[in-house]
C-alpha cells in the first residue's frame, strides 16, 4: 500500500536528515517508527504527506507516486492526526467537519447531509459525540486528541498516519487513545503508520516497528526483532534491560540509571 | 446545519437593514440638511432641481463609492487574515496600501493617466500593491518559515517607506498635481469619474464572488499551512490567488479614493467576535460592515465641520488607529501563533 523507494530528503541539499530509506507498509498493518529524538521521524511522516519534496526516490500510494496525485485525491487517501492542536478557537462538531472539505465541491457552501452524518459517526466512533458543542479549548488534552482523530476519520482515509498521539498523555488517555488506533486497525481494516517515542507502548501495540538512526532505517521488524538489548543500547546510546511483558509477552523496555549502572561494574 | 444556516440569513438580513439606513442617513447628511420627507419630494418632483443633482450627482455617487471601498477593504482583510492566521495583519499594515499609493502618485506626475487614459490609475495601484504584496512575502519568510512578526514589521517599515517616497513625489512635482496628489492621499470619496466608480463597484463585487469560491479553503488555513495541505487544499497556489485577489482590491480602492486605513482591520476583527471563524458568514458579514463604516464615517465626515468636509481617511484613520491599539493590548486577539 504504502512504498518507500531509496528516499532522501532534508531541508537543504547538503545535509539531508533522511538518507536510504526504503520500507513498505502493507494494507491492515500497524506500523511504528520509533527512534532517538532528532532522527528524522516526523521529517519522514512529512515526505508521506507531500509537504516535503524527496531529493532522491520516490513515495508510493498503491503504486502511485504522491506528487503526481492531485492534493484532494491524497486527502482522500491519507489523513494525519498531528500532535497537537494549534489552529484557532472553534466547536467540536466544526472542527471534524473540516476533515470534510476533500470532498467538498468549489461551489458548494454546505456541507451535504451525508457530510454531517459521517462527521457524527465519527465523533461517536471517538466517543467524543457528547463534546461537539463544546469549544476546541474547553476540552482536555486528551479529549482534544480524541477529537483530532475524530477529524482525520472523517476524511474517510485508508491509511491513517498519526505523529505521537500519546505525548503528553496522561496513562490512562495513553491507552485509550492506543486502545481505539488498535480498534479503527482491526475493525474498519484502516492501515496505522505512527511515529511513537514510548518504546514499550510501541512494542505494545505495534505490528512491526520501522527503527529510525540518523536519518537511515536502522531496523525493521516485529517488536521481538527490534527491541533487543543491543539495538537499543547502540541507538539510543544508553544502558537499558530488555524484558517480557508479563501479560502480553511483549519487549519490555526497562531503563537504568546511571547510579545503578555503577552499582554493577 | 439547518440552524447555522438560519442564522446566517438571519445575520445577512440585519446586515442589509442597517446598510438600508445608513444610505438614507447618508443621503440625509450634508452641508444642505435633507430630511426623509424632502428627499421623496425631490424624487417625486424629477430631475431639474437643484436638490435633484445634489443628491444623485455628488451624494449617490459617494454612497456607492463607499459600498465598494469599504466593502473591498474589508474583505482583503478578512482575506490576509485568514491566510497568515493573524488580527492585525490589513492590506493598511502590511503596507499594501502605501504600495498602491505610490505606483498611483508616480501615475499622476508622470502624466501616465493623461496619455494612456483613467484606466491606468488602478492598474498602478494594482501593480504597486502586489510588488508590496510579494516583497513584504518573502522577506518574511527565514527558512521557509513565515514568520508573522516580520511582516507586519517589515508591513509597517514599508508603509513608512513609501509615504515618504510619496513626500518625495510630491515635493518634486507641478503645484496643480501637488494639489491632486495631497487630496487623494489623505482619503476621499468624492470621485468625479462614473466609469471608475463603476470600475470600483465592479472589481469589490467580483473580489466578493471569487473569495466565496475559497471560503473552505480560507476554513482550512485557520489550522495552518501543513494542516490544510493534508486536508487536500493545494496551498501555494491558492496563496498565491488569494494575494493577487487582495491586492487587486486593495490597489484598486486605493487608486480611486486614496488611502484609507484600518477599515479592513476594525471591522474583520468586530464582525469576527459577532459571527465567529466561520469564512462563509464571515466573507460576506466583513463585506457589508465593511461598506456601512465606511458610507458612514464618510457621511461624517460631511456634517461634522460643514460646511466644510473632512478627508474620510482622517475619520478611519482616528476609530481605526486607537482600535488597533485596543487589539494589539488584548491578549486573547493571537490566533494560534504563539
Amino acid at each position: 500500500m504504502l512504498e518507500l523507494k531509496s528516499l532522501a530528503c532534508g531541508y537543504d541539499l547538503k545535509q539531508p536528515v533522511l538518507q536510504d530509506i526504503e520500507f513498505k507498509v502493507n494494507e491492515k498493518e500497524f506500523v511504528g517508527i520509533i527512534g532517538p529524538n532528532g532522527s528524522g521521524k516526523t521529517t519522514l511522516l512529512r515526505v508521506i504527506t507531500r509537504i516535503l519534496k524527496p531529493n532522491k526516490g520516490v513515495v508510493l500510494l498503491n503504486g502511485r507516486n504522491v506528487w503526481q496525485m492531485k492534493f484532494r485525491e491524497l486527502a482522500k487517501y491519507v489523513a494525519v492526526v498531528p500532535q497537537n492542536f494549534g489552529g484557532i478557537d472553534m466547536s467540536v462538531e466544526d472542527f471534524v467537519l473540516l476533515g470534510r472539505i476533500p470532498y467538498l465541491e468549489r461551489l458548494q457552501f454546505f456541507e451535504s447531509k451525508m457530510d454531517l452524518l459521517i462527521a457524527q459517526r465519527c465523533l461517536s466512533l471517538t466517543d467524543t459525540f457528547k463534546l461537539k458543542g463544546k469549544l476546541m479549548s474547553e476540552i482536555s488534552g486528551g479529549e482534544r486528541q480524541l477529537v483530532l482523530i475524530a477529524r482525520a476519520l472523517a476524511q474517510e482515509p485508508k491509511l491513517l498516519l498519526l505523529d505521537e498521539p500519546t505525548a503528553h498523555l496522561d496513562i490512562t488517555h495513553q491507552v485509550s487513545i492506543l486502545d481505539l488506533i488498535k480498534k479503527l486497525n482491526k475493525e474498519l481494516g484502516l492501515t496505522v503508520v505512527m511515529v511513537m517515542h514510548d518504546l514499550n507502548l510501541a512494542s505494545e501495540y505495534c505490528q512491526r516497528l520501522v527503527l529510525i538512526n540518523e536519518g537511515r532505517i536502522y531496523k525493521t521488524g516485529t517488536p521481538q526483532e527490534v527491541l533487543s538489548y543491543k539495538i537499543i543500547e547502540e541507538v539510543y546510546k544508553t544502558v537499558v534491560v530488555v524484558e517480557k511483558n508479563p501479560v502480553s509477552a511483549k519487549p519490555y523496555v526497562v531503563l537504568v540509571s546511571q547510579e545503578e549502572r555503577q552499582k554493577r561494574n | 446545519m439547518r440552524s447555522k444556516v438560519f442564522y446566517w440569513s438571519a445575520w445577512i438580513l440585519v446586515l442589509f437593514c442597517l446598510l438600508l439606513a445608513v444610505v438614507l442617513f447618508s443621503f440625509c447628511a450634508g452641508p444642505v440638511n435633507m430630511p426623509l420627507k424632502k428627499i421623496l419630494k425631490v424624487i417625486f418632483e424629477g430631475r431639474g432641481s437643484s436638490e435633484y443633482s445634489i443628491l444623485f450627482d455628488i451624494r449617490l455617487p459617494r454612497i456607492i463609492l463607499g459600498f465598494a471601498i469599504g466593502g473591498a477593504l474589508s474583505l482583503a482583510g478578512v482575506i490576509l487574515q485568514g491566510m497568515f492566521r493573524n488580527p492585525l495583519v490589513e492590506p493598511y499594515t502590511l503596507g499594501i496600501s502605501g504600495g498602491a499609493a505610490v505606483g498611483v502618485c508616480l501615475n499622476i506626475v508622470l502624466g501616465l493617466s493623461r496619455g494612456l487614459g483613467i484606466i491606468s490609475l488602478p492598474v498602478c495601484g494594482f501593480l504597486g500593491a502586489i510588488l508590496v504584496i510579494l516583497l513584504v512575502y518573502f522577506l518574511s519568510i527565514r527558512k521557509g518559515i513565515l514568520k508573522i512578526q516580520d511582516l507586519l514589521l517589515t508591513g509597517v517599515m514599508i508603509s513608512f517607506i513609501s509615504s515618504s517616497l510619496i513626500m518625495l513625489i510630491m515635493s518634486v512635482s507641478h503645484t496643480e498635481d501637488l494639489h491632486g496628489i495631497v487630496f487623494w492621499v489623505m482619503g476621499s470619496l468624492e470621485e468625479p469619474s462614473w466609469l471608475l466608480i463603476k470600475l470600483a463597484l465592479g472589481i469589490a463585487v467580483f473580489g466578493l464572488v471569487v473569495s466565496y469560491l475559497f471560503c473552505f479553503d480560507l476554513n482550512a488555513f485557520s489550522l495552518g499551512e501543513e494542516e490544510a495541505l493534508h486536508l487536500g487544499i493545494n496551498v501555494e497556489r491558492t496563496k498565491r490567488l488569494l494575494f493577487i485577489i487582495a491586492s487587486l482590491l486593495t490597489g484598486f480602492s486605493v487608486s480611486v479614493a486614496g488611502i484609507i486605513g484600518f477599515v479592513g482591520l476594525v471591522v474583520p476583527h468586530f464582525i469576527r467576535m459577532l459571527v465567529g471563524r466561520d469564512h462563509r458568514i464571515l466573507l460576506i458579514s466583513a463585506f457589508l460592515c465593511g461598506a456601512i463604516f465606511l458610507i458612514f464615517c464618510d457621511s461624517l465626515a460631511r456634517i461634522i465641520i460643514a460646511p466644510l468636509e473632512l478627508p474620510v481617511g482622517v475619520i478611519t484613520g482616528i476609530l481605526g488607529g486607537s482600535l488597533f491599539i485596543y487589539a494589539l493590548s488584548k491578549k486573547q486577539v493571537s490566533l494560534g501563533d504563539k
